[in-house]
């Protein structure tokens, strides 16, 4: 077994342990990580929508990038680079965004929920995977959204330095920010627990280059199965912590935060997987990117931030099911939020086809 | 000789691929300036029957020689 496989082991591993850990420590169930469910939290805290149960500064998401920075630095692989279709990357981070919100979660919370036995994740993963065998064949169509260039040092530092601000500014001046009092929202783990969380996966993410997306799309690239190894420990960690903790509960109903609309289960994370692929990584790769002084993933954090501010203000976002004094109430993904999707998939087709290259021109 | 400096990934291994596809080449030579790029092409090129050697020709680029393994 080569370093680099033995990394990704490690980093899913790790992975998985701090998500039992910081959903034993607080963090709602199956949700131990979530940049999606936590970017959404973020915009609520700022104010950028007015969902009372998902506003909070999420320490975790401050050390995905924080810890990413510092492994970068210490391992000389920070760089600031930046220019490859900047707009377009937000507006992909916003449809990214409106998917993973109808779902519920992200690529990482996807596998957390089916390592918890949320069976209702089944038909996101499904679609998770049509939309990056779509995205795939964008690629070997000629799809890319071009060059980025070496930029000024100070352009990498750009969400790292928005991160610290966020840490500040819930830790010195908490008024100014918005919290839940009740919903996923309040329930988080103590801030330095979730802080150091952040801070290890995210350096070791660095490291290992781990991404949901990209585990699945190497498969279908070249067959490769380093990146989805990843993926699988992940899975493996927080299955078997689950069976142990009695954490399992697999139904298709009424799971944590979970809503059993199948078709806009696996629309939604069809968009996100598209997207992903597109963007050249996952939501937690973005992240990552842009601790190492990515300037393009910056920039699509701010639409991923943007994407869950309209899904909340427009009511795209999915509700999940629940149990209300005894009786069983639906959830699920609205019309606004059908729409939103549809309107995701469409801007996915029209930025792919034009952005479709048939030769490579700088290729010698 | 595939320029891959700039793309981030996967163009770089795409690029490289849909080379291979064309010509199959018994040497490839590639330029990248991303390290993941350094490491994916590497996979895809064990997975494709080429050997690899890697060479830093100036801060953060590559130089990747891929041969044919006979």
């Amino acid at each position: 077994m080569s370093k680099h496989h033995r990394l990704i082991l490690l980093a899913g591993f790790i992975t998985g342990l701090a998500a039992l850990g910081l959903t034993a420590a607080g963090n709602p169930a199956n949700m131990g990580f979530c940049i999606a469910c936590f970017l959404r939290d973020i915009a609520g805290g700022l104010g950028m929508h007015s969902a009372a149960k998902v506003q909070y500064i999420r320490p975790e998401i401050i050390g995905l990038v924080l810890g990413a920075l510092l492994s970068a630095t210490a391992g000389r692989e920070f760089e600031a680079r930046a220019g490859s279709a900047p707009a377009l990357r937000f507006v992909l981070g916003m449809i990214v965004m409106v998917g993973a919100l109808a779902f519920l979660g992200c690529p990482l919370r996807m596998v957390l929920r089916l390592a918890g036995g949320d069976l209702t994740a089944v038909s996101g993963f499904a679609g998770f995977t049509l939309g990056i065998g779509i995205g795939v064949l964008c690629l070997k169509k000629g799809f890319s959204l071009g060059r980025a260039y070496k930029v000024k040092r100070s352009n990498g530092f750009v969400l790292p330095c928005f991160m610290a601000a966020l840490l500040v500014l819930l830790l010195a001046v908490p008024s100014v920010l918005r919290f839940s009092e009740e919903g996923p929202g309040a329930s988080h783990a103590y801030w330095l627990v979730s802080l150091a969380g952040g801070l290890i996966v995210g350096g070791l993410a660095q490291k290992s280059r781990l991404c949901m997306a990209g585990g699945i799309r190497d498969i279908f690239l070249f067959r490769d199965f380093h990146l989805v190894s990843g993926f699988a420990a992940i899975f493996a960690t927080v299955l078997i912590g689950n069976l142990l903790l009695g954490g399992f509960h697999p139904t298709l109903a009424v799971q944590p935060i979970a809503h059993h609309d199948y078709l806009w289960n696996l629309l939604g994370m069809a968009a996100v997987g598209w997207g992903a692929v597109l963007l050249g990584g996952c939501p937690l790769r973005q992240l990552i990117l842009a601790g190492e002084g990515n300037g393009d993933s910056a920039v699509t954090v701010f639409g991923m931030l943007t994407g869950a501010a309209l899904s909340h203000n427009f009511g795209m976002a999915g509700n999940a099911d629940a149990m209300t004094g005894g009786t069983f109430v639906a959830g699920g993904v609205g019309t606004p939020g059908q729409i939103g999707i549809l309107i995701g998939l469409i801007l996915l087709f029209i930025i792919s086809v034009v952005n479709l290259h048939k030769e490579e021109k700088n290729n010698g | 000789m595939v320029d891959a400096r700039g793309y981030s990934c996967p163009m770089p291994v795409v690029m490289v691929q849909k080379e291979v596809s064309r010509s199959a080449p018994d040497q490839l030579e590639v330029l990248v300036d991303d390290r993941c790029a350094v490491e994916n092409i590497s996979r895809f090129a064990g997975h494709s029957g080429y050997a690899v050697e890697i060479r830093e020709v100036a801060d953060d680029e590559f130089s990747l020689l891929l041969t044919k393994l006979p």
